[in-house]
């Protein structure tokens, strides 16, 4: 696919937490219309990342660039909101700086328009995510950045996300940088796949990483299994390949 | 009946009509204990009022912001969790208010006025001051109040969004000196916490809306003002903590309150 515009590049970044080296050396970058997905083990310093292309944390070095101007819309890995709030989707929604109208229309394309006069402590996790992702669009944002979007969210739940989440790509060009320690369903979802463990083991194409040896080396067994599964994607009349056969 | 009753009545509601809308905020963001820790460190900055000869109201806001940005900075830290933290704060201030009032040996202080309330010993000083700060207080927390609300959902969501996350909790936090200096007289440091957070509580089970909170909140503050007076009156009972038990019957009243239907949210 042709490359769109430069949103995020990351060059040689580094980070640490007293003694504790949470990203050493990482490099990334984000353009118009691309799904990046930041994959590790938990701890690997992935939500890290997330925060300081999302200005929330300052890297020790290396230069960070986000293009002036870039709306980033954000899904934060945990909502919690204290149950003596009293607070509807519609208010929920609108508690952001310079958004009035346009609410149900973003819930109507999340698929959460029958949330709107619930209280938000009332949503299951999939309800929250596409309220989330509802709000995030409220902004028009340049770029979603999505920690952990599917965690908490059934199976059946979490393929809807993702492909809600490809068609806000597809329909408004949008970069997407998503975090996730799940390999279920990112492999297939994404145009490249950073894999992190403190530092960028490996990176490419969902079925390059898929092969290579520090990704296996990262997540072992499970690994092999996913190398079938993006092989399978890959190439859909190679029948050999199917893991179940 | 006498002025002094009338002015305990203009002062209580005075206060109720701040603490509902803070003690909303208080309790949504779950800073019950916080507000404990700046209530007492408020006994110090009375003693500091006498020992310095300066205003004893500003004295308590001063003290207590010092005691929040000290908070601040002990929690940068990350040496002790946050409770622990505002456990010792807590009681280091309110003891070093306590000796260092006990060396004045000038003035006579009257301590339990301070520390539980002495409602029926307002001034018309005293009202101007309750007035005057929390008019201050309302004008000020309706300015802050979108960002405030965003904060207090999520405050990183409302950092990417634009808020400026730092200026709206400081804020939050000049207001809050700003109701204990204000509800110091009534209830005293105390009990100032049990006025924030009984009013909001018990406006939960009735509200919709954020605002709908703040708004009944308020009325069951003055409800519990009213009451309260009404039955230290009566039968002679100290009215600080009279007005906080009217407070703690209506919250049990609301917590009885058979739950509203489901469709209804």
């Amino acid at each position: 696919m042709k490359k769109g515009d430069l949103c995020v590049r990351l060059s040689d970044v580094s980070l640490s937490f007293g003694r504790r080296r949470a990203l050493s050396d990482v490099s990334l970058s984000l353009h118009r219309g691309e799904i990046v997905t930041v994959i590790g083990p938990n701890g690997a310093g992935k939500t890290t990342l997330l925060r300081i292309v999302l200005g929330l944390e300052k890297a020790d070095s290396g230069t960070v660039f986000v293009k002036p101007g870039l709306r980033i819309g954000y899904l934060p890995q945990r909502l919690r909101i204290d149950d003596t709030l009293p607070l509807t989707v519609r208010r929920f929604l609108a508690l952001q700086p310079r958004v009035a109208s346009g609410v149900a229309a973003a819930l109507a394309q999340t698929g959460a328009s029958h949330t709107i006069d619930l209280p938000v402590q009332r949503l299951s996790g999939g309800e929250m995510q596409r309220v989330l992702l509802a709000r995030a669009l409220l902004r028009e944002p340049d770029l979603l950045v999505l920690d952990e979007p599917v965690q908490g969210v059934d199976v059946a739940g979490q393929a809807e996300i993702f492909a809600l989440i490809r068609r806000i790509r597809d329909e408004r060009q949008t970069a997407v940088l998503l975090v996730s320690h799940d390999l279920h369903l990112v492999m297939a979802a994404t145009d490249e796949v950073v894999c992190l463990n403190h530092h960028v083991c490996c990176s490419g194409h969902p079925a390059t990483v898929a092969r290579d040896p520090a990704y296996r080396a990262l997540f072992g067994d499970d690994a092999a299994a996913f190398a079938l599964y993006a092989h399978k994607h890959d190439h859909a009349h190679d029948h050999g390949a199917d893991p179940h056969g | 009946m006498d002025d002094f009753i009338w002015r305990a009545l203009a002062a209580g509601i005075g206060v109720a009509l701040v603490a509902g809308p803070m003690g909303s905020f208080v309790v949504w963001r779950r800073l019950a204990y916080f507000g404990d820790t700046l209530s007492h460190s408020a006994l110090l900055g009375v003693a500091l009022g006498f020992v310095l000869g300066i205003n004893l109201n500003l004295a308590v806001v001063a003290v207590c912001l010092t005691i929040a940005l000290l908070l601040v900075a002990l929690e940068r830290q990350r040496l002790l969790e946050s409770n622990t933290l505002l456990g010792i704060l807590s009681h280091s201030a309110l003891s070093l208010g306590l000796v260092v009032l006990a060396f004045i040996e000038s003035v006579r202080i009257d301590l339990m006025g301070y520390l539980f309330g002495d409602i029926l010993a307002v001034t018309n000083q005293d009202l101007a001051w309750i007035y005057g700060g929390g008019a201050l207080t309302l004008i000020a927390l309706a300015m802050i109040w979108r960002p405030l609300l965003a904060v207090t959902v999520h405050e990183e969501l409302a950092q990417v969004e634009g808020v400026n996350v730092a200026a709206t909790r400081l804020a939050f936090v000049l207001l809050m000196a700003l109701v204990i200096s204000v509800a110091i007289k009534i209830v005293g440091i105390l009990l100032i916490t049990a006025m924030l957070i009984l009013p909001a509580a018990a406006a939960r089970r009735l509200a919709r809306n954020p605002e709908g909170m703040a708004a009944l909140a308020a009325l069951a503050g003055m409800i519990a003002v009213a009451g309260g007076l009404a039955a230290s009156l009566t039968w002679d009972l100290p009215a600080g903590p009279a007005v906080v038990l009217a407070a703690s019957l209506l919250f049990a009243i609301s917590a009885a309150l058979p739950r509203r239907g489901g469709a209804r949210g």
